[in-house]
């Protein structure tokens, strides 16, 4: 399960490390790519909304919600078609010779189980990878969920003093320590 | 309500002349302390729902004799409100969904007040027909549950497709509506204080807005608008089966299902109309939703609307054109017999009404929108009483016909339903954020140092 590595990683203890506010996304995005040029791959980038120009710069992997998304829809489907099946031949009931089980009827339940558990195991998808593994520890900001963007680098003591220096330099309009 | 003003009348008229601060300051506003005319409202809602409430115990004690039932018509009020309030849900999630599938921008400033809507209609449809099977203790009948006779449902009869339609339409309504709300909830909960700041943080489950959590919500967001889109299409076909499978005069149509989309959709955005032009001036966000929302939402009513337009058409045509003598009965007798008034109130309030909106002045004129939307709705409800009252009442053998007169355990009923859907939209307009906080960002370019538009 390599892509749940990244965030565990992240939210194992609580990091020491730079936060800094960005009220310009192109700020935002220098400041990112000037980062993972240097190596810092952790960082967790704050935004009001969903930016691409930002999702486009952290280089991020498609989201595995989708395959939780197909099984769920898949395990709907079939729960639909073998629940309705089993059930008419478990107490058989034959109405003038016509198929104890019949299928076109059935569609309508396996629809709608496939869209039932297909959304519901999305959404457990989402909490399980961005709520319950998420982003405990990760300092943060009320402005974020507002009008500004904050990048959390993690990073050791000795490097505070030159990521400060970078974040500043892409245009950060405020930086702060987080002690461990 | 006269015409709305015009600043954002241009064909970009979905951009937000604000800034990303200004909207979350603004929509956090609408939550703030109630008006007298708010609480007037909901207290209204709540003294409707009470009447509901009386009658339903009334209906409890003494059983549905009260509700005007006799034979030969044994679905009548209650059905027809439930096809009535399914229907208006339908417009919530077209919105939401399906629009934001094919990416049309105007959706955003409405589509949180239609999804509410669309919750608070499914659960208010939900409740008919329990209120309709008599002994509502026994409800659990209809889900397939391990029982000591080894008896299941029987999944070849419409009214259980129709058990698992709804519940899984509210399921997935409810959870598009809550998981569209987290990161809203998250933005209300940086600028409150005190016990209403608890209250948000815990609803906001833990939202901070990091890349890892966008990544995956997005691509969830878009998994269950996918998910929701035939959803709602489906769920007001297994509805109009439940009509079109039996073999009653004038239900007995393959036309049902689109027929029944198409209005539920009519419906549900003439509901929407009736809500959100009061609502927008209650909760001052008219610089949210303003004309070229509701010139969209006309656009689409004129839409659905002239699809009805075209199956009653058809529905007549071919009740003339199958030489069937019953079919032909049922429909002369809908325009010319005692229900002649249900009748032609349906037509000419779906059908007609809904045709002036060719005009560009009505569609942006909010008074005569709000007039016709409240036709939509009185016309609306008579389509599914008359489609359901007027077949069961003459089908085969005159001998058996007969006529049904609602009672006041119908309208009590009826009256108590419009009081909890109102009750819950109060709320929740009071509770939540009515506009998405979120969306709205999302479509205004966030500052540049080096200017312009990336």
């Amino acid at each position: 399960m390599a892509f749940l590595k990244r965030s565990s990683k992240a939210t194992a203890t609580r990091a020491a490390g730079v936060v800094a506010s960005f009220l310009h996304v192109d700020a935002a995005v220098d400041a990112i790519r000037a980062l993972r040029a240097k190596g810092y791959r952790n960082l967790v980038v704050y935004t009001p909304s969903p930016n691409h120009e930002i999702e486009e710069a952290l280089e991020h992997k498609v989201s595995p919600v989708r395959l939780l998304t197909l099984i769920g829809g898949l395990t709907g489907c079939t729960a639909g078609f073998a629940m309705t099946i089993w059930m008419s031949y478990d107490w058989p009931l034959v109405v003038g010779g016509k198929a104890i089980a019949s299928l076109p009827p059935y569609v309508v339940i396996g629809f709608e189980l496939t869209i039932l558990m297909g959304a519901l195991s999305t959404v457990a998808a989402v909490a399980l990878f961005s709520l319950l593994m998420g982003q405990r520890g990760t300092p943060f900001d009320p402005r974020f969920s507002d009008d500004t963007i904050g990048i959390f680098v993690p990073t050791t003591p000795d490097q505070l003093g030159p990521i400060e220096q970078l974040l500043r330099s892409a245009g950060a309009v405020e930086v702060r320590h987080e002690a461990a | 309500m006269a015409v709305v003003a015009q600043p954002h009348d241009a064909p970009e008229g979905h951009v937000i002349n604000q800034t990303h601060a200004e909207v979350t300051r603004d929509v956090v506003a609408t939550l703030g302390p109630p008006t007298r005319g708010y609480v007037l409202l909901l207290l209204g809602a709540v003294s409707l729902f009470l009447i509901g409430i009386a009658t339903f115990l009334v209906l409890i004690k003494d059983g549905l004799g009260h509700a005007g039932y006799n034979p030969p018509v044994f679905w009548s009020v209650y059905i027809t409100t439930f096809v009535f309030w399914v229907g208006i849900g339908h417009a919530g999630t077209l919105i939401s969904a399906i629009l934001f599938l094919f990416r049309s921008p105007w959706r955003t400033a409405v589509y949180r007040s239609t999804e509410a809507m669309t919750v608070f209609a499914v659960m208010t449809a939900g409740l008919f027909p329990i209120i309709h099977i008599g002994r509502q203790w026994i409800f659990y009948w209809l889900l397939p549950y391990p029982n000591e006779r080894y008896l299941w449902p029987n999944f070849k009869s419409p009214l259980i497709w129709d058990v698992f339609a709804i519940s899984t339409y509210l399921t997935v309504s409810t959870t598009f509506l809550v998981f569209g709300l987290i990161p809203d909830v998250a933005a209300v909960r940086d600028k409150v204080s005190g016990w209403r700041k608890s209250i948000y943080s815990w609803s906001s489950v833990g939202w901070k807005g990091t890349d890892n959590q966008w990544r995956h919500y997005s691509r969830a967001y878009l998994y269950l608008a996918a998910l929701a889109t035939p959803l709602v299409l489906s769920v007001h076909s297994v509805v109009s089966w439940d009509f079109a499978v039996g073999i009653v005069p004038g239900w007995h149509g393959t036309i049902f299902a689109p027929y029944f989309v198409a209005g539920a959709i009519y419906s549900g955005i003439g509901m929407v109309l009736t809500l959100i032009i009061p609502l927008r001036r209650a909760l001052k966000i008219e610089h949210m939703i303003h004309s070229y929302h509701f010139d969209n939402l006309a656009k689409l009513t004129l839409l659905t609307g002239s699809i009805l337009l075209y199956a009653y058409a058809m529905e007549y045509f071919v009740a003339w054109y199958s030489g069937n003598t019953f079919e032909q009965t049922t429909f002369y007798r809908r325009a010319f017999g005692p229900m002649w008034w249900a009748g032609w109130s349906m037509i000419i309030c779906n059908a007609f009404v809904s045709q002036l909106l060719w005009f560009r002045k009505i569609r942006t004129n909010l008074t005569s929108l709000f007039v016709i939307s409240i036709f939509i709705n009185i016309g609306m409800w008579f389509e599914r009483y008359v489609i359901i009252v007027s077949s069961l009442s003459n089908d085969y053998i005159p001998w058996a016909w007969d006529q049904m007169n609602p009672t006041w355990a119908d309208w009590g009923i009826l009256l108590g339903s419009f009081g909890w859907f109102g009750m819950w939209f109060l709320l929740f307009a009071k509770t939540f954020p009515i506009v998405a906080i979120q969306e709205i960002k999302e479509m205004i370019p966030m500052p540049r140092r080096r200017g312009g538009h990336g």
